[in-house]
């Protein structure tokens, strides 16, 4: 019994999958359609789409799916019999039966049943459709009248050499195929001390079938562009019909095939800039007639394979990107100074579309150019390792370059050694690495940094981050690397090769430490750890965005309102989250030995000016992990006479500023949290603190006193 | 009818613990392992298993027991959780025991709350109590919970 239903749900699945991408082409052609209406061939694709889903709907007893189909069947043989022309309101009145179609795909997906929405007025739609359609008299398409029925027929048969392949399983033979070649070094590195004529032409066989092995693997998981690009077309059109304009979309080079993992990646920055290309590129009719253009614009995707990468192509032939204009707005934003301003060529000004902050959620509908969002484009480009580049010439258009790796999977990177352990630097945000002595580090306020050509380069000690071993050596390796718009560098103890590696993601357990962006396994069949280069500045505490950050200084903004900039105390806690507590409250900072500690009552406690002051450890307290440390950062807070000592990874700053706490506490003993310095910060709550110290305080999740 | 788990054993700190036969792959000799820096204390790190990287835990961290005796390598038992293969590090494997349904209870009431997540019952068996193991928590846990130890015993 239980195997029949078992089938039936095979069954069910398999419709769902193959409508859904049955839909997608039907958007696509649909759109096509209404560019080329005699296409008899595209219309024939259309028509047996529909036929299709009308069948097996009919046949597994879906009834609202199956009357929708057949009204759309309808209109369409009419289409096909020229007894009606294509207009935009029949095209819409397809595309609205696609979507309703989509909708109750959806809802068996979810509920396994239709559902009980109402297409009575989709319906209505396409039955009314023929009325006031009829074909023209005049046109006559040739051979239209007997669409053989034949081959309507014997299309499906095609798809019988392919399978579907669940992700998860091409994930694991990926895996094992990286395996396979581990254990095929390990086998001719035997081998190549052997003297036996069979092994060694066995071995060399085997390195043979492994390679090609690896390869096909690869080759499995790549998918072609175009499944990401179908839909782009009826995303324009709509697109373009809601803000008055025409859009044709061109495609070239839709087989172009990537990782699939990346396929998914690019689909909202694509998308994103689609829209961008639309909404603020290309002009309405009017306009582009008056240019001398044609009344529709043209958006042109290409994709081609370019030096062991792909790149994708975006252009428009719109306005442009008005340069005076983004000069004004990056002034006004105080994203540049006045004289950069009047120093800056226009490539450079261009580029100042992907500055963060440079676009608002206010409105920018007489903004001729772009930027809306672009910022966030980039950063999801440069996540997988991609690169973005765009070129604007006011009057001719647009052209956004995306150039990404072939695949998320392997990526090549340079192996450090620090504090005992390696590391993984991803390539794509490595810049040079330079070695220098130690002695030439310099100080700035307890800041390290390197004048590296004149220029100061903040420093981070991996090995101080980490948490792990210091080393001893005079010599250190300092890798300058990217991360976002500015640049730091990473003190390590050796640099090593580079190696390709195959990146895995980190299991839930581990996300909370930000620095890593997954792991690897090395030649030697060892796990490196990848470091991730913005999570690495944010724990160092060196602002990524340093050099677009505005020139003025937050607590200017602060005075302007009728609060007055307050001064907050800014501390760390082990796991790189940031505290802020008013200074006010801050009677002391101090350094504890570790010995100095004393216990009472079971709760942690230190002689400090001849009274019993409690401790409270941040770490305890937020369930941070713990180090053992010899002299530990106290906090000493004082209020109303009583005081306590907070134990605190690193005191990091003192800030004044403007802070809006946003009253959001997810335990008693914060505030809430607020942006200090561009990051956020929890603000501790001090009476609920004071009086956890004192043990009064038994509220909260979270009991610090154990 | 008398229904029987079967449960695979092993011992840390002393104390016999058993978790569901299905869920373990396989038992090894702990391999080289990558410690993850700024991780939770619980969290011993990551080793290569055949091309799968796995998170491997230190049960005694995080069960809250003291540290392992120097000189004494641990096992590491490879198992099935909700969120995917992970490694236990354990002291020593027991043999496959088949447990009685009957004989199981819930943890009493004298377990603290968090204990009682990762330890939710025991099998009282005739030489010992086995104490079952929630396999899905313990990857769940920060570790943090190491501090306050030996409330087990």
């Amino acid at each position: 019994m239980s195997t029949a239903t078992d089938g039936m749900e095979e069954i069910v699945k398999e419709f769902l999958a193959e409508s859904t991408e049955g839909l997608d082409l039907l958007d696509r052609n649909l759109v096509e359609l209404e560019r080329d209406p005699k296409s008899q061939e595209r219309l024939g694709e259309v028509f047996r789409a529909v036929h299709t889903i009308k069948g097996s709907s009919g046949m597994l007893g879906y009834p609202k799916l199956e009357s929708l189909a057949h009204a759309g069947e309808n209109l369409l043989s009419g289409l096909r019999d020229c007894k009606l022309a294509l207009h935009p309101a029949l095209t819409s009145g397809l595309l609205g039966m696609v979507d309703a179609l989509r909708e109750l795909l959806n809802a068996i997906e979810r509920t396994g049943s239709e559902g009980d929405g109402d297409y009575t007025s989709v319906m209505r739609v396409l039955e009314e459709l023929p009325r006031n359609s009829a074909a023209p008299a005049d046109t006559v398409m040739g051979g239209s009248a007997d669409a053989p029925a034949d081959k309507l027929q014997a299309a499906p048969v095609a798809s019988v050499s392919k399978i579907r392949v669940d992700v998860g399983l091409l994930d694991r033979m990926m895996d094992l195929a990286s395996e396979l070649v581990l254990a095929r070094n390990q086998t001719l590195r035997f081998a190549s001390s052997q003297t036996d004529g069979a092994l060694l032409s066995a071995a060399q066989r085997l390195r043979r079938v492994t390679t090609d092995m690896q390869e096909t693997v690869m080759k499995a998981r790549l998918q072609p562009i175009g499944s990401v690009w179908n839909t782009f077309p009826r995303l324009a059109r709509d697109l373009a019909l809601s803000c008055g304009k025409q859009v044709i979309v061109e495609m070239e080079g839709s087989a172009t095939e990537l990782d699939r993992g990346l396929i998914e990646a690019i689909r909202d920055p694509l998308t994103h800039i689609l829209r961008n290309a639309i909404d603020h590129g290309i002009e309405t009719p009017e306009h582009r007639i008056q240019a001398g253009k044609t009344a529709a614009g043209h958006l042109h995707l290409r994709a081609f394979h370019l030096a062991g990468r792909v790149q994708v192509e975006v252009s428009d032939d719109g306005a442009g990107i008005n340069h005076e204009r983004v000069r004004q707005r990056a002034l006004e934003r105080g994203l540049i100074t006045p004289e950069e301003a009047a120093g800056m060529g226009e490539r450079r000004l261009v580029k100042l579309v992907f500055v963060p902050g440079f676009s608002t959620a206010e409105k920018v509908t007489n903004f001729s150019g772009r930027g809306v969002g672009l910022d966030v484009v980039k950063t999801n480009i440069e996540r997988i390792g991609g690169v973005v580049d765009l070129q604007s010439v006011a009057g001719r258009g647009t052209t956004v370059k995306i150039k990404i790796p072939l695949t998320l999977a392997i990526l090549p990177a340079l192996i450090v050694n620090s504090g005992g352990q390696r590391f993984a630097i991803p390539q794509v945000s490595l810049v040079e690495v330079v070695r220098l002595e130690a002695r030439f580090i310099e100080q700035l306020y307890r800041a390290p940094v390197y004048r590296l050509r004149d220029r100061l380069l903040p420093l981070c000690f991996l090995d101080r981050e980490l948490h792990l071993e210091a080393s001893v050596a005079d010599g250190v390796y300092v890798a300058v690397l990217q991360a976002g718009a500015g640049q730091f560098g990473l003190v390590v103890d050796a640099v090593n090769d580079t190696e390709e590696v195959v990146v895995k993601p980190l299991g839930k357990e581990l996300r909370a430490v930000t620095c890593f962006a997954g792991a690897a396994i090395l030649g030697d069949g060892q796990v490196v750890l990848i470091l991730d280069m913005a999570g690495l500045a944010q724990l160092a505490g060196i602002v990524a965005d340093s050099r677009v950050q505005p020139l003025k200084p937050a607590t200017e903004q602060g005075s302007s309102r009728d609060h007055a900039a307050q001064s907050w105390l800014v501390s760390r806690g082990t796991a790189g989250s940031r505290f802020a507590l008013p200074l006010s409250a801050v009677a002391r900072l101090e350094e504890i030995p570790a010995t100095r500690i004393e216990c009472s009552a079971g709760r942690e406690v230190v002689q400090y000016r001849g009274e019993i002051m409690p401790l409270l450890r941040v770490s305890r307290l937020f369930h941070e992990p713990e180090q053992d440390r010899e002299l530990l950062p106290v906090v000493v807070l004082r209020e109303s006479g009583l005081s306590a000592g907070l134990v605190v990874d690193r005191i990091e700053d003192i800030v004044e500023q403007f802070v809006g706490v946003r009253s959001d506490p997810w335990c008693d003993l914060l505030e809430g949290s607020a942006v200090i310095q561009e990051r956020v910060a929890d603000v501790l709550n001090l009476k609920n603190l004071l009086a956890v110290a004192r043990g009064a305080f038994t509220g909260g999740a979270n009991d610090g006193s154990a | 009818m008398v229904s029987q788990r079967r449960l695979c054993t092993f011992y840390l700190d002393r104390l016999w613990f058993g978790i569901a036969v299905e869920r373990v792959y396989e038992v090894i000799r702990l391999p080289a392992i990558t410690r993850i820096p700024l991780a939770a204390r619980a969290v011993a790190g990551l080793i290569n298993l055949r091309g799968q990287i796995i998170t491997v835990i230190d049960l005694r961290r995080r069960l809250g027991f003291e540290e392992r005796p120097a000189g004494t390598m641990p096992v590491n038992v490879v198992a099935r959780s909700k969120d995917g293969t992970v490694g236990l590090l354990v002291d020593e494997i027991a043999e496959i025991v088949e447990a009685p349904e009957s004989s199981y209870e819930i943890a009493p009431d004298n377990l603290p709350a968090d204990r009682r997540e990762l330890v939710p019952g025991v099998y009282k068996l005739p030489d010992s109590l086995l104490h079952v193991l929630d396999l899905d928590k313990v990857l769940g846990g920060d570790g943090s919970e190491a501090q306050s130890g030996k409330v087990l015993k």
